[in-house]
């Protein structure tokens, strides 16, 4: 059964309140790790950050953590100078690009479940928080394209399942809103 | 009476001056995309018609990478900050 349906140009879904409350809390955690700077570095001012672009100096390296080096992922493969001259002009605004994605689908849940009506363009900013969310439980569960296949080796008591079984709610969420987008 | 042969002044080719191979802007397969969201954002941010946005993201799929645009370094680094944004695994470089 599809989860969403293309509806007056837009897309329509219908969610429970645990649903909105596990999607609230799984699109928080985006935003907290998109967060406004690196942990390890103090707060800057905008006077700062823009003498920081034309500064000579080291360029930014990638993130270290697995999960931030797939959501803010190096531009250049063969060639870490670019990739950190790419990095120093655009981390900041890819972070600020999906802090709003992650912030369009909470201000549009509704509080305690109920239909939600999204526009096309609400609908992509669903779709891009959504995939970060896959993406960030994606690289923590070290899933691979035999998701299924991992999901049936764990053992039913391992607390690892009940996390790949939202994964899993989560991919069929996204795959429903793909297609009601690409039917409207 | 003969002419003598006009000195013809060949033109030069300048290695430096051929023009720049195109850039490229590569995407690579992750195993946690969907496929079907895949093909969406190929045909939504590059205009894609359905066939080719579904024969690139098998690429992807199958090759482990597809090359998806090329044009301007410009150009490309936009397509990959755009295919960041959708969480896409993209990178940018000169086509060799």
């Amino acid at each position: 059964m599809e989860i969403f349906s293309a509806r007056d140009g837009g897309v329509r879904v219908w969610l429970s309140a645990g649903e909105v409350e596990l999607l609230r809390l799984l699109t928080t955690q985006v935003i907290d790790l998109m967060g406004d700077d690196r942990k390890d570095q103090p707060q800057r001012s905008v006077m700062d950050e823009l003498e920081a672009l034309f500064e000579e100096g080291p360029a930014p390296q990638p993130p270290t953590d697995p999960v931030l080096a797939r959501l803010l992922p190096d531009a250049y493969q063969e060639d870490p100078e670019a990739a950190g001259e790419f990095r120093k002009y655009t981390e900041r605004s890819l972070r600020e690009a999906k802090k709003y994605f992650a912030q369009t689908l909470l201000d549009t849940l509704p509080d305690n479940g109920g239909r939600v009506k999204l526009t096309p363009d609400q609908a992509r900013d669903w779709m891009r928080a959504i995939n970060d969310v896959r993406l960030m439980w994606g690289i923590k569960l070290e899933v691979t394209e035999e998701f299924e296949d991992q999901l049936a080796a764990l053992d039913p008591e391992d607390p690892k399942v009940a996390t790949f079984e939202v994964y899993g709610w989560l991919g069929a969420v996204q795959e429903s809103l793909v297609h009601a987008l690409a039917r409207r | 009476m003969s002419v003598a042969p006009a000195e013809v002044d060949l033109p030069r080719i300048e290695h430096e001056s051929v023009p720049d191979k195109p850039w490229i802007t590569i995407v690579w397969n992750d195993p946690i995309n969907l496929m079907s969201y895949v093909t969406y954002v190929f045909e939504h941010v590059f205009g894609y018609p359905r066939p080719k946005a579904e024969k690139l993201m098998l690429d992807v799929h199958h090759k482990g990478k597809a090359v998806v645009a090329s044009g301007t370094r410009e150009a490309m680094e936009r397509n990959v900050e755009v295919l960041h944004g959708y969480g896409l695994w993209a990178t940018v470089r000169q086509d060799v």
